[in-house]
């Protein structure tokens, strides 16, 4: 009877207790970094002139039957440099097709981006107005999607993707995802 | 060898809050009296060498030592001695340091003004002052030094940041850290009270200056930084319930509800564990917000560089002194209970509703602050929680504990006959609920019941807290105790918040134009007609001016001008609005983007009542002066 | 990821106003709900600051969808959900009554009772109490 009558003093202390449980577990998350609700989700339809070929459109469609990578990029963006010489490595060893969405940018500073850097895309959507950006969900430059054979999303990396990424989250889910098919 | 004497005059402050802290602990363990005596002289020792390595610290800002990386990073050769100065406190690690620094004065200050109280209490005080001021030169020392030296030596510094660049962000930070700091004194009242199991009415008197005085700072800085946010940010809003924000309105909530429990406490030896519950809670909530903004846990417009570690080094030592004060408290406080009562209708009911009401809405916005952390922790997803949530959550409690001011005020302790006081209220009752009907369709042509409730119950609020002073003029009564005067002057300042926000809110008009050079626009009777753009230059930035010729009625009444600056070191660009204020309202302008043909795009306001927002933060920090200079707080 | 969204913040300015050269509301009501909903969702790219006030790109992409939203008659639900679909729940700065975002709404109710609860638990103690006892 006399600890029921204390247990309101103890109250604080648990409270307290709760939430730096909840601080320790909050201190090595970003809280700026946005989950993409895509996650298994079909991937949004999109049908964009293709930057080489304007007269031509690509669709999601064309990406259906295989895993495909499916990566936004812009001559402008600092980050899309910093992939490239990787996006270049995946496509010479033709792991997966890499598929270009040409995010806010101007088609002939694109062109002449890909020209000097080298284009590891199988082909390149433009995107200029942001329309399809929006669609996915796309805050920033670069983003990368996985999509698996019946096109739906199943990963997602925002920023750059680097050398560890690629091998420690990339490459293991790409390889189940093929035998899957 | 500058930033190395401060960094060792730190080390040397951190040897005395060591001493401080470790003696009056043992002393009271071995009921061992001489070895408190100690605490008083480290105290004193320990804010004359924070004083130095501060002095230091700014020694090297104003010689443009950029070989010390945190003046290489916040200052720059062109940057206003003043500006220098104040890019001390600037960033992270220098405003750890003048944390560390107020507290040391805190502490000296209860040394030097606590002749009246028992030794083993001020030693104890000191003790508890001295734990935690080891645990921030520790942070300085191992996570953020400011005398850490950079090379090689770069020939300018990167600049302070433009938005601090800024007359109410020199004192912003200071005031703000004071009252933070401050709410330390009470809280190391509340560890000695329970660790000596003594906690009576002369306790609360003590007690009682310290909170006040804290509280004061606390107002006045956040008072400050709402002004700051309000003509700086450029968009013209004055409170956005940013985490920071937040971080610094819970304490003070927590501190508000402190006062009015103490004075029970004082008055009738009454709310004793909630006395202490609050002094624990008030400081907790200083640190928390320490912690919130440097640990880059929360998303925010004013966050420091964050960085884990650090956090990690916070967090630690948040456990560790809220913790041991918390079980302390669940130990010690069913000892203290008293077994006074009072009947219901009495001011120690209108204190306890109150006090239950500030800490739902302390919870409310803690929630709301933590509710994106919980969620991501949880793993239920990343959520926002922004001012539409705050507003409606915070008005909740808010609506009835502001209707509740202005009649708690008049009740008398212990017991009291409504009837009497119905007899002296019903007036000011009356004439506020007719002026907040009547005036929001007089002046503003419109109204809404959310709005004829604020009005009514702000006007309520002023009315009450000068009955008092109006019978006194009228020889009704005899005289009113300062206690008194300062408690009716907090609460005037109260309603003239409460009346400022609910006009402001609802009767302020907002338009974005383009204009071209001759053109003009009109709002609320007042017409600006766009002059033209020149280019103008300050010391260490080029600005865009606007210049706007306002009538009003189709006489001349001023000229504004808006500019949007580019300060040459850190590019961006920076809105700094034109705002013509009086009493009754601000005109407002903030220059867009150039749209071609020479038109611009603008944001015209008028803000109607805005200023009694913060000149009613002010009056309550009088209020406060006022209560401190009560003579009775220095009799012994 | 921390540096890349350094990068963005840094790229976007905080402090200046985003006014968009567009056609002007002739409908009061649409203009109101464009205002409302413009003020209520965060711009990922400046976190912290609405799409409203903010001048990042994407943040005026979104509001040009948001004004064709508004434009072709559709509801503020619609929109929002547009808008979830797409970025999640962390868009919007006032969070649904929806799922375990309806707890952040009710939890404050529950702090009332709890406070309403206690006092009179309080009251009741303390008015059977003794007026005077104590002699300080």
């Amino acid at each position: 009877m006399f600890f029921i009558k204390k247990i309101k003093f103890f109250i604080p202390v648990f409270l307290f207790v709760g939430l730096v449980l909840v601080f320790a577990i909050g201190l090595d998350r970003d809280p700026g970094e946005v989950p993409s609700v895509f996650i298994d989700k079909p991937a949004p339809s999109f049908n964009l002139p293709k930057l080489l070929a304007p007269k031509e459109q690509l669709k999601n469609t064309d990406m259906l039957g295989q895993v495909s990578l499916l990566n936004i990029w812009g001559s402008w963006c600092v980050g899309c440099a910093q992939e490239h010489e990787l996006l270049m490595m995946i496509a010479r060893e033709g792991v997966v097709p890499i598929y270009g969405i040409n995010w806010k940018d101007d088609r002939s500073d694109a062109i002449s981006w890909l020209n000097r850097f080298g284009n590891p895309y199988k082909s390149v959507g433009v995107d200029r107005n942001n329309y399809t950006g929006i669609d996915y969900g796309v805050y920033g430059a670069p983003e990368t999607f996985i999509i698996d054979s019946v096109g739906f999303i199943r990963y997602k990396h925002i920023g750059p993707l680097t050398r560890d990424i690629w091998f420690d989250e990339f490459v293991p889910l790409i390889e189940s995802l093929k035998a899957e098919i | 060898m500058i930033p190395e004497i401060g960094q060792l005059c730190l080390v040397i402050a951190l040897c005395f809050a060591l001493v401080q802290f470790i003696l009056p602990m043992v002393g009271f363990w071995k009921k061992n009296i001489i070895l408190g005596e100690v605490a008083k002289p480290s105290a004193h020792a320990q804010v004359l060498f924070l004083l130095l390595a501060f002095i230091c610290l700014t020694v090297s800002f104003l010689a443009d030592d950029f070989s010390v990386l945190y003046v290489a990073n916040n200052s720059n050769t062109a940057l206003p001695t003043p500006f220098k100065v104040a890019a001390v406190w600037g960033a992270h690690e220098g405003s750890l340091l003048l944390w560390s620094f107020i507290l040391a004065i805190w502490s000296s200050a209860v040394a030097v003004f606590s002749k009246s109280l028992p030794r083993e209490i001020v030693s104890l005080v000191l003790a508890v002052m001295g734990a935690i001021a080891i645990g921030f030169m520790l942070f300085i020392l191992l996570t953020s030094n400011p005398f850490e030296r950079l090379y090689p030596i770069p020939i300018d510094g990167g600049d302070l940041n433009p938005l601090l660049q800024d007359f109410a962000l020199i004192i912003h930070p200071p005031m703000l850290y004071v009252g933070y700091v401050g709410f330390s004194v009470a809280f190391a009242f509340a560890v000695a009270a329970m660790m000596t199991g003594n906690l009576d009415q002369k306790w609360a008197r003590w007690t009682r200056p310290w909170t006040t005085t804290a509280w004061l700072f606390l107002t006045l800085g956040i008072a400050l930084g709402s002004w700051w946010a309000y003509y700086e940010l450029g968009w013209g809003g004055w409170w956005f319930w940013d985490p920071v924000e937040n971080a610094a309105f819970m304490p003070w909530l927590a501190g508000t509800a402190l006062i009015h429990s103490l004075a029970v406490t004082e008055k009738r030896g009454l709310f004793k564990s909630s006395t202490l519950l609050l002094a624990i809670g008030a400081f907790s909530l200083s640190l928390l917000g320490t912690f919130l903004v440097r640990s880059g846990v929360l998303v925010s417009v004013h966050a420091f560089a964050s960085d884990p570690a650090r956090g990690l080094f916070i967090l630690v030592f948040l456990a560790l002194v809220i913790g041991v004060s918390l079980s302390l408290y669940a130990w010690r406080a069913p000892t203290l209970i008293s077994n006074v009562g009072f009947k219901f209708f009495s001011r120690e009911t209108f204190i306890l509703i109150n006090n239950l009401l500030l800490v739902i809405a302390t919870a409310v916005i803690l929630l709301g602050t933590l509710g994106p952390l919980v969620f991501t922790a949880l793993d239920l997803g990343t959520i926002s929680v922004g001012p539409q949530y705050f507003e409606i959550v915070f008005l909740l409690p808010m609506i009835p504990l502001v209707l509740m001011v202005g009649l708690g005020m008049h009740v008398s302790w212990r017991s009291m006959q409504p009837n009497s006081l119905l007899r002296r209220l019903y007036l000011p009752a009356l004439l506020s609920i007719i002026v907040g009907i009547l005036a929001p369709w007089w002046f503003f042509g419109a109204s809404s019941f959310l709005t004829a409730i604020g009005i009514i119950v702000g006007v309520w609020t002023i009315l009450s807290a000068l009955l008092d002073p109006i019978r006194r003029v009228f020889g009704k009564i005899n005289r009113i105790s300062r206690s008194a005067v300062a408690m009716q002057v907090a609460h005037l300042g109260l309603g003239m918040v409460v009346l400022g926000i609910t006009v402001t809110s609802a009767f302020s008009i907002e338009t974005d134009v383009g204009l071209k050079p001759g053109q003009s626009s009109t709002i609320k009777g007042y017409n600006f007609r766009f002059e033209g753009i020149r280019e103008t230059f300050g010391p260490n930035y080029q600005a865009t001016q606007g210049v706007f010729a306002v009538s009003k009625n189709g006489e001349d009444y001023t000229e504004m001008r808006p500019e949007k600056r580019i300060y040459r070191v850190r590019t961006n660009p920076m809105t700094e609005a034109a705002i013509e204020a009086n009493w009754g309202r601000d005109l407002f302008i903030a220059l867009g983007e150039p749209l071609g043909d020479g038109a611009w795009s603008l944001r015209l306001q008028y803000k109607p009542l805005i200023r009694f927002i913060w000149l009613g933060c002010l009056v309550m920090a009088l209020a406060g002066l006022l209560s401190i200079s009560d003579p009775r707080y220095r009799k012994s | 990821m921390r540096p890349i969204v350094a990068i963005f913040i840094t790229l976007c300015s905080i402090p200046v106003l985003a006014i968009d050269p567009t056609e002007p509301f002739i409908d009061d009501e649409k203009r109101y709900l464009y205002e409302s909903i413009t003020s209520e969702v965060r711009c990922l790219v400046c976190q912290n600051q609405t799409i409203a006030d903010s001048t990042a790109p994407l943040a005026s992409d979104l509001r040009r969808e948001i004004r064709r939203m508004v434009d072709q008659g559709q509801a503020e639900v619609e929109i929002k959900d547009f808008l979830v679909e797409r970025y999640g729940d962390f868009i919007l700065y006032k969070p649904r009554f929806r799922s375990w975002t309806l707890f952040l709404w009710l939890i404050p109710i529950i702090f009332l009772i709890i406070g309403i609860l206690a006092f009179i638990r309080i009251l009741n103690q303390r008015s059977h109490l003794p007026i005077d006892i104590d002699a300080a």
